[in-house]
């Protein structure tokens, strides 16, 4: 049994204070291998609480994620992860921190010194492999976190706002690196955003989250990743399939917010 | 007060000529800034202003001890050398007051004199003669060569015509003539504005002792050796102290055991004082190397801990979470993510330690030592040896600072990320 399955996924904190937060409610989905799904939602939804269950960093506490017909227990290298804010070694350069993998599964540069350079340079990074990475700019940062994480092949990469701390330009052509290494290396993603438009363009799957209970609120299956690849995303924008679904998501978050907004005054 | 005044003075003009004189040719990008007040990043120290602060306290320092390495004509006024003279007014019973003059010879301190000649002139009250040395005092008996002494009911009454009684003094051009409880004359010449050698000694002779500790050495050892042994108990306690230190911070900032069993222990003990330990070190350990040690050792101890501690505490979680997820274990985890994410937390403690370290060896010797920078200065002074004095703290300064900046060096090579992140 391949691919990834979250079953009946619930989470709960408990505060200090006696209360407790539920911020995953009977969460279900299944991801076959080399799909990519985008997750959606308002602030408090849960989509960070979900990303680090799967990532094994969080244990629920009720259902079980299953990857390729084994139980998740914690972090692995099978499951890789991309943060907001390149989450990069300062002590190590370009190329050490994307050999990072390899080189902790105590393997010898003839064995991962081609692949980490060919990753660079689809990255774009050539030419910066001997520098440190305090010295990147952000866009570059996130170009090595990539990098790290798929030089060790991981089978399914979790991508937290990937994108998030980036101008618009840069975030653009991220966009399209994003789709155009899904499609190269046939991983499977799942990416975090609070970016509709981008969410739209990159998940071959999107799943819209609601808060309060986090749970899922609907699901999407997109052709705009697929439209997307190798081609001019600007133009893939224009499609107009893309405003007609940016609206309607648009409009249903809105209303989430409203929602939370108006409980907030009530219980104020 | 006046050097104070004078080295405002300094300050003010100096400002004002380079001001408006040399720093009008400057045109890097700062200068283009119309906000600088305010702008912390626009101020950068004036290096022409660090120049002359410096050569200024050595200005001020040699004219005011009238330094051979300061042209003669900005020393301060010295202390009068030369013959001074006063006359005084003499009473004796049944006699009329007459006048003698008292020639007193002022002489440097350390040379050789003799009275000056004077004839014994007119009436019954003759002519004085005496030596003092400059900054000194002496009594004058000019009752003595008189015609009637004390017995006779000899009595002072003026000085250079003005009126004096027991307890009071009579300002002359030379200096103040005083009058003790008993009647005898105090002279007190003139001391000017320049300090004596014995409180503040000229630069030459600061540098000329530091050649001959340099090369007879001070209390059977040399300079070097007092110097090394202070360096010495520096580094080696420094060395023990973040031998155990560091790896404690880092028991501290990963096990829950560890951070409860030590907190109240390291929370304690770092507001006191090393120089507090003192004591008790003596006691236990007596003065020897063993006792300094254990001293810098405790001194380095908790600053490291502390810093070790506050660079694991420092790890951001997404680090630590991004490694797990490349597949590390957690040895590898702390080998390749979070010493060397501790690496700058550490240096900076390494930097106060050191400082510390430095300021205790040299507290604990001025207590008791038998070698050492501390000892040194301790010892000279106890025989008002002010010159090996203000070498000792010259030099004590010149190491600390010596220090801080290979500190810095091994910082800027070792971390360079530090501050960039």
């Amino acid at each position: 049994m391949s691919g990834l399955s979250i079953d009946n996924l619930s989470m709960r904190f408990d505060l200090p204070n006696g209360t407790s937060v539920q911020a995953l409610k009977d969460v279900s989905l299944k991801l076959a291998e080399g799909e990519l799904m985008s997750v959606l939602g308002p602030s408090g939804c849960g989509k960070t609480t979900l990303l680090n269950i799967v990532a094994g960093f969080l244990a629920p506490t009720e259902g079980q994620i299953t990857l390729n017909g084994h139980l998740v227990k914690g972090p692995d290298a099978e499951r890789g992860m991309v943060f907001q804010q390149g989450a990069l070694f300062e002590w190590m350069d370009v190329r050490d921190n994307v050999s990072f993998g390899p080189r902790m599964a105590g393997k010898r540069e003839r064995d991962w010194g081609q692949h980490v350079d060919h990753l660079l340079d689809v990255v774009g990074l050539r030419d910066f492999k001997e520098k440190a990475v305090y010295e990147l700019s952000g866009g570059m940062q996130q170009r090595v976190a990539l990098a790290r994480c798929l030089a060790n092949d991981p089978d399914v990469i979790l991508m937290d706002e990937p994108l998030g701390a980036l101008d618009a330009l840069t975030r653009e052509k991220m966009q399209g690196l994003v789709l155009k290494l899904w499609k190269e290396t046939g991983k499977t993603i799942i990416l975090i955003t609070h970016s509709v438009e981008e969410a739209l363009l990159l998940g071959e799957r999107l799943l819209v989250m609601a808060p309060r209970p986090g749970r899922i609120h609907r699901e999407y299956r997109l052709p705009f990743a697929d439209m997307g690849v190798n081609a001019d995303l600007r133009e893939v924008k224009k499609h107009p399939d893309f405003g007609e679904k940016r609206e309607e998501i648009l409009g249903m978050i809105w209303d989430m917010e409203e929602e939370i907004m108006g409980r907030a005054e009530e219980s104020a | 007060m006046i050097v104070f005044a004078i080295y405002i003075a300094i300050f003010v003009v100096s400002f004002v000529v380079v001001k408006f004189v040399v720093h009008k040719t400057v045109t890097d990008y700062t200068s283009l800034k119309t906000v600088t007040f305010g702008d912390e990043s626009a101020v950068t120290p004036n290096r022409i202003a660090s120049v002359i602060s410096v050569l200024s306290i050595f200005l001020l320092w040699g004219a005011f001890t009238g330094s051979s390495y300061v042209p003669g004509f900005l020393h301060a006024p010295g202390p009068f050398i030369g013959d001074a003279a006063f006359t005084y007014t003499a009473e004796a019973e049944g006699q009329a007051p007459d006048d003698a003059t008292v020639t007193v010879r002022v002489f440097e301190v350390g040379t050789d004199v003799d009275d000056p000649e004077v004839a014994p002139g007119e009436g019954w009250a003759k002519n004085d003669v005496d030596t003092v040395g400059a900054w000194r005092s002496g009594l004058i008996r000019v009752d003595r060569n008189d015609e009637f002494g004390r017995d006779e009911g000899h009595t002072v009454v003026a000085v250079n015509g003005e009126a004096i009684a027991p307890g009071q003094s009579v300002q002359t051009e030379f200096g103040r003539v005083g009058m003790s409880p008993k009647g005898t004359l105090n002279f007190e010449p003139a001391k000017g504005w320049q300090m004596e050698p014995i409180w503040l000694p000229p630069p030459e002779a600061v540098l000329a002792r530091l050649g001959e500790i340099a090369s007879e050495g001070y209390r059977d050892s040399t300079l070097w050796e007092h110097l090394g042994y202070s360096l010495f108990r520096v580094i080696v306690g420094f060395f023990f102290g973040a031998l155990v230190g560091i790896p404690l911070g880092y028991a501290m900032g990963l096990s829950n055991w560890f951070r409860g069993w030590f907190d109240p222990i390291v929370e304690f003990m770092r507001p006191v004082p090393p120089l507090a330990l003192i004591p008790l070190v003596i006691i236990w350990a007596g003065i020897g190397e063993v006792g300094k040690i254990i001293l810098l050792f405790l001194a380095a101890l908790w600053i490291m801990a502390i810093a070790a501690r506050a660079g694991v505490s420092g790890v951001a979680i997404a680090k630590v979470h991004a490694a797990y997820s490349l597949g590390a274990s957690k040895f590898q985890i702390m080998r390749h993510v979070i010493v060397p994410n501790s690496l700058p937390e550490i240096f900076t403690g390494a930097r106060v330690a050191m400082g510390v370290c430095w300021g205790t060896v040299v507290a604990a010797e001025l207590v008791a030592a038998e070698k050492g920078a501390g000892m040194m200065i301790m010892v000279a002074s106890k025989f008002q040896l002010t010159d090996i004095v203000i070498m000792g703290i010259i030099l004590i300064g010149v190491i600390g600072f010596g220090i801080d900046i290979l500190m810095r060096m091994a910082e800027k090579a070792l971390v360079p990320w530090k501050g960039r992140v």
